[in-house]
């Protein structure tokens, strides 16, 4: 019972970072802008997460710097993809790059360096509760934020009048223009807070994950991110199923390799992507009618005036 | 394919941002890193014997590095834009560099390359490697010793020969001070991924493991271990700021000497192409202080080292047994060869798991 516990809060470690990198790049996708940059925003949010964290002993501010630097890197991306109209996939990628580089820059000065990571919530009596207290009760203020912000997008844009709006420019922009909506000033919102939530997701790495830092420490995790998007169908309820399906296809591999279930490692490591794969054929083949990517994503928007 | 892109990128970024010449009568030396300088593993410990070179020529010499430099066709170029650069010793320190390093040798015969634990080389191309199974079998006695649970737990990268090897040499060493040791055996099938180690360490703890050992590259198996009370070893370079209470040694990647010899053979005009496989006898790398312990383990490890160094004990020494009980052929006369060693693709007895791809 120990075991499926310790598992069950491994799962959610794990698809933590996921799930909040992810939340970002929905919103963005959804007003209508396909940002590739989400790998590049998060290692630089780990950077300046971890410095934050470092230089004033505080995890929450370690947290706003991450996301304070997510947002300065998403507005480089705004700048180009919608300011100037640059093609937005090679944006995204350049974005990426600079991020890579740049985060090894930053955080030079941290290597090597420690943390406390972030505490784990503790009420007496609920969180000794066997099997499931540490579960719901014992996480660190990450996991509790990353379902609030789900539910929070979720409902911003299924249940308001703005989401609408913000789903209206990812669908159609001219009309969206034509309606007398701001569609870049709504595109570059959508933009920055996909900067935020990749900030936030990238400082979770060295704030609770694995509490120091070193580049390249987000292994890829931006590239799997953007994936659970398109996995997710474009849906918030999708996307926690999505990315706590992959947290937990992870971590139940490295179980199953330490118990000696007979089967190859490498396919194994394999398992989570090709779950990927195998549900997105599912989901194309079960979609009835009507296209659910967001129809003008990724398309450029020039405004006549 | 994206990833390749961007490494593609990153490559060309770099590989412009080499240094201009200057004097002309000095020695200059480059090297070609795999990751960052910072990544308090593998290449931050190439270049602290790159450090160390300078150190110990002064202006003798002019020392110019490229880091994030992928593996593969792409090294090619970065490494030529060193020798145009007019570096004369070129030190390419991954695997993945060989057939790049090799194709540069033959066009520039009048420069040498020395690439590290790769098997092919020409008149102007050493290789040099370490005996790292030396070291794990050390540990080994350690982990034995000190392991409540009786259960070992291995954080390996990929299934090649170094990494079996080591794992091997681990459980030689562990069963002959406890015959019922178990280890458990966790692919993560990558260098360095820092999550993805801590996870399979958290893994290995959730499975009864308490002395956690690990062939990759970042500190976070060792910090998760610190954190859950157990005990690790380190890897490549010193990791006891990450686990001061959990580090029990650490095996150490010191180049210097070997740097430091050749770049003097350069000097003075006595290089040739050679093969060096060193161990703990030629300080091809060294174990970090033995700590957490009580003295009587302390001293079986510093005893075995001695033997080790001293060439009295072998970790493969015959009969060795494999996993289906059957003794492994003695090519080397006592122990096994270098040959059988540097190929190692089975398990030996003892280990429940089987080898991925066998």
């Amino acid at each position: 019972m120990e075991l499926v516990e310790a598992i069950i809060l491994s799962v959610l470690a794990a698809s933590t970072p996921l799930l909040i990198a992810a939340t970002g790049e929905l919103v963005t996708e959804r007003s209508g802008v396909l940002n590739l940059g989400v790998e590049g925003m998060m290692i630089v949010g780990a950077a300046c997460g971890f410095g934050g964290a470092w230089l004033t002993g505080s995890i929450f501010i370690g947290a706003l710097f991450g996301i304070i630097a997510g947002v300065l890197m998403s507005l480089i991306f705004a700048l180009m993809a919608l300011g100037l109209a640059v093609n937005q996939v090679a944006t995204g990628l350049a974005l990426t790059i600079l991020g890579v580089g740049l985060s090894g820059l930053i955080g030079a000065g941290f290597v090597g360096e420690r943390l406390t990571p972030a505490a784990h919530l503790h009420i007496p009596g609920l969180t000794d509760i066997p099997l499931i207290g540490r579960v719901l009760f014992g996480e660190d203020a990450f996991v509790y934020f990353s379902i609030a912000l789900i539910i929070g997008v979720w409902w911003f844009l299924y249940r308001t009048r703005a989401g609408l709006i913000l789903r209206a420019c990812g669908d159609n922009h001219v009309s969206a223009h034509a309606l007398g909506y701001p569609v870049l000033r709504i595109r570059t919102l959508a933009v920055m807070f996909g900067g935020a939530c990749a900030g936030l997701a990238g400082a979770y790495l060295p704030l609770a994950y694995t509490p120091f830092f070193i580049p390249g420490m987000t292994a890829g995790r931006g590239w799997i991110a953007l994936a659970l998007v398109v996995f997710a169908s474009w849906r918030p309820g999708r996307l926690v199923v999505g990315a706590y399906l992959f947290g937990a296809v992870t971590i139940l591999q490295l179980h199953a390799q330490g118990w000696g279930v007979g089967i190859p490692s490498q396919f194994m490591s394999a398992l989570p992507y090709l779950a990927t794969v195998i549900v997105l054929v599912l989901l194309s083949r079960a979609r009835t009618g009507g296209s659910t990517a967001p129809a003008a994503l990724g398309t450029v928007f020039v405004p006549d005036r | 394919m994206r990833k390749s892109l961007l490494a593609l990128a990153a490559g060309l970024l770099l590989a412009g941002s080499v240094s201009a010449a200057s004097a002309a009568d000095k020695l200059k030396v480059g090297f070609i890193y795999l990751g960052p300088i910072g990544d308090l593993g593998w290449t931050y410990q190439h270049e602290l014997a790159r450090q160390a070179l300078v150190k110990e020529f002064g202006d003798k010499i002019e020392t110019t590095y490229l880091e994030n430099v992928p593996e593969g066709p792409d090294a090619e170029r970065a490494i030529e834009q060193l020798v145009r650069a007019g570096n004369k010793l070129i030190f390419t320190t991954s695997f993945g560099y060989m057939d790049p390093t090799l194709k540069v040798a033959k066009k520039y015969p009048n420069v040498h390359f020395e690439h590290a634990t790769g098997y092919k080389r020409d008149k102007n191309m050493s290789t040099y490697s370490s005996k790292w199974y030396q070291g794990r079998y050390i540990q080994g006695l350690i982990a034995a010793k000190m392991s409540k649970s009786g259960v070992l737990g291995y954080i390996g990268s990929f299934p090649i020969p170094e990494v079996v090897s080591g794992i091997n040499a681990t459980m030689i060493a562990a069963q002959s001070i406890n015959p019922n040791i178990k280890v458990k055996i966790i692919w993560a099938n990558t260098w360095f991924d820092p999550g993805k180690e801590a996870d399979a360490a958290k893994a290995l703890i959730d499975q009864g493991a308490d002395v956690i050992m690990q062939h990759t590259d970042s500190p976070a198996a060792m910090q998760i271990a610190s954190e859950r009370g157990k005990l690790a070893f380190g890897q490549d370079s010193e990791m006891i700021k990450f686990g001061p209470k959990t580090q029990l040694t650490s095996i150490l990647d010191t180049w210097a000497p070997y740097y430091i010899a050749r770049v003097k053979a350069e000097l003075d005009g006595t290089w040739k192409s050679e093969d060096t496989w060193g161990g703990l006898d030629s300080h091809m790398f060294a174990m970090a202080p033995y700590t957490n312990m009580p003295d009587d383990v302390k001293k079986i490890a510093e005893d075995a080292q001695a033997a080790i160094t001293a060439g009295k004990l072998h970790p493969f020494k015959c009969p060795v047994v494999g996993q289906d009980g059957k003794e492994i052929e003695c090519k080397g006369g006592a122990n096994l060869d270098d040959g059988q060693i540097l190929g190692m693709n089975f398990y030996v007895k003892g280990i429940d798991d089987k080898l991925p791809g066998k």
